[in-house]
């Protein structure tokens, strides 16, 4: 989208229906979750999936900062979604930009929307996202990763909560996008399901769709969403499950 | 009583009009309030619109300047949207940096816009990499009183409709010229109160609801933007729902935009 440039348009879609990379259009690119990757942080996750790399921590529940932001009968979710300078070809100047602060901003209230924030009055979970490497389908790797980190955390939540973009490639409805599949696509719609519930909690989109092209990209996100949901948990049995932990490591 | 009992009663009496199907202005759960349109209300603007929906009001104005071409699209022209929600349109909004609901506002009024291709903006080219038309789009939103996005996309399309290209002005025609339109995307946005799916909400009905979600359509039955917003969730299936109520009110609102 937003293509009206001088580049080439890559072939997107082959007529056997094979993508820029040979997946099939429900095919997503390989996830890896890692729980727990960093020290510091109350819970943390790094996520490698296609060419993104992203590490999300999370602090708290914790004092609020800045201190009027507080509320009296719940903890406040915030987050921070924020890429490298260097995690894109052409150098990103570094802090937030309108973009990052949208993404921030959607994503705090998707998971404000499934954590118990009652139990915790007047406290802050933070949730820091930072895109290392990206590829397209950083909010959602940000999203898997910040889950990930939030149960790490230990922080009670009505569920995980995956997250996948789908789009529309050369006419077809298409699972979880790379790069030149969003910047020559001709829409971006990026989600996060409850999977006990099958609710959307984040969901934007860009580009453009018929209502039936909508519903179908909306089962396929359900779908794709129900794969990452799996990996999730994975990756918190390898850490946490008794039979494979190293003690001192799941202490840490 | 504190604020936030109040808040909580008023809460609770939102939700248990709610459903039995009634809101607290007495519209029904799929109803707007009255949408005027007031073009051309700033005149020292290239284009501009007031709109007011209920007691909510934006006013957007258009500016087109020379400018240079992004070195990424040497061949099309640059379009700038900007909400601003100035603290003299509610008590919650504060001067400073952009809030991220202000951020927010701006960018899903750009999204709609563009992705539409309301304006071919390769039209807006002058010389390629060289030279091009600069689109400014600034919302104020002066009252607030519910449904900002809807109020500044309307505006924004209005404005954008009735704008004139100032290119003698500037010396790169003998004349004036009206933009182009060649899209009309409008934004609907809708709030979960419970069971019940309401349009066109209230300050309160936002603060009461959990979920909100914009769905952005144009005159060709095509979705262009879509955003959720606050804490709350949809189905897939309230998605749908609200993908065709988006698409029934659009064309009504659309029609709005183009008039007078």
């Amino acid at each position: 989208m937003g293509s009206v440039g001088a580049k080439e348009v890559p072939t997107l879609l082959t007529p056997d229906g094979r993508r820029i990379d040979g997946r099939r259009l429900d095919e997503l690119r390989p996830l890896s979750i890692t729980a727990g990757a960093l020290n510091q942080a109350d819970g943390s996750a790094f996520v490698e999936w296609g060419m993104n790399k992203v590490m999300a921590a999370v602090y708290g529940p914790r004092e609020v900062h800045p201190r009027h932001l507080q509320e009296n009968n719940k903890a406040i979710v915030q987050c921070r979604y924020n890429m490298a300078a260097f995690s894109v070809d052409e150098r990103k100047r570094p802090g937030l930009d309108r973009r990052s602060q949208e993404i921030s901003k959607v994503i705090a209230e998707a998971f404000e929307s499934v954590i118990f924030v009652e139990e915790f009055p007047r406290t802050s979970i933070d949730v820091y996202i930072e895109v290392l490497q990206a590829n397209a389908g950083t909010r959602c790797a940000g999203v898997v990763a910040a889950s990930v980190a939030l149960a790490d955390a230990g922080i009670p939540m009505v569920d995980l909560l995956p997250s996948v973009a789908v789009g529309k490639v050369a006419g077809s409805i298409a699972l979880d996008l790379k790069k030149e599949e969003d910047n020559f696509g001709e829409a971006d719609l990026p989600m996060a399901m409850v999977p006990q519930s099958g609710r959307l909690v984040l969901l934007q989109m860009e580009g453009h769709m018929n209502r039936e092209e909508l519903g179908q990209a909306l089962d396929l996100g359900v779908q794709g969403c129900r794969q990452i949901h799996e990996k999730m948990k994975g990756a918190l049995r390898e850490r946490y499950a008794p039979s494979s932990a190293n003690p001192q490591e799941a202490n840490a | 009583m504190s604020d936030e009992v109040r808040a909580e009663i008023l809460t609770t009496h939102i939700l248990d009009l709610a459903k039995s199907g009634r809101r607290i202005d007495g519209r029904g759960l799929d109803d707007w309030r009255t949408v005027t349109v007031e073009p051309g209300y700033v005149t020292t603007a290239d284009g501009s619109a007031l709109v007011r929906i209920g007691d909510t009001a934006a006013l957007c104005g258009i500016k087109l300047e020379p400018g240079k071409p992004f070195p990424d699209t040497p061949n099309a022209g640059v379009l700038t949207t900007n909400a601003e929600l100035i603290p003299l349109s509610s008590p919650s909004f504060e001067p400073g940096p952009p809030h991220p609901r202000a951020i927010e506002v701006s960018r899903v009024v750009d999204r709609a816009i563009r992705a539409a291709e309301t304006i071919d903006l390769t039209r807006l080219c002058v010389t390629p990499g060289e030279k091009c038309w600069t689109c400014f789009v600034d919302i104020h939103v002066l009252d607030h009183a519910g449904n900002i996005i809807d109020t500044a996309s309307l505006a924004a399309l209005s404005a954008l409709t009735h704008a004139i290209v100032p290119a003698k002005r500037f010396g790169l025609a003998e004349a004036d010229y009206a933009l182009e339109i060649q899209h009309r995307p409008v934004e609907c946005t809708f709030v979960r109160l419970g069971d019940a799916i309401v349009a066109d909400p209230l300050v309160d009905e936002e603060k009461a609801c959990q979920g909100r979600l914009t769905v952005a359509t144009d005159e060709v039955g095509r979705v262009v933007a879509m955003q959720k917003g606050l804490i709350g969730a949809f189905s897939p299936d309230d998605v749908k729902d609200i993908v065709e109520r988006a698409f029934k009110h659009g064309d009504r609102l659309r029609s709005l935009a183009a008039g007078a």
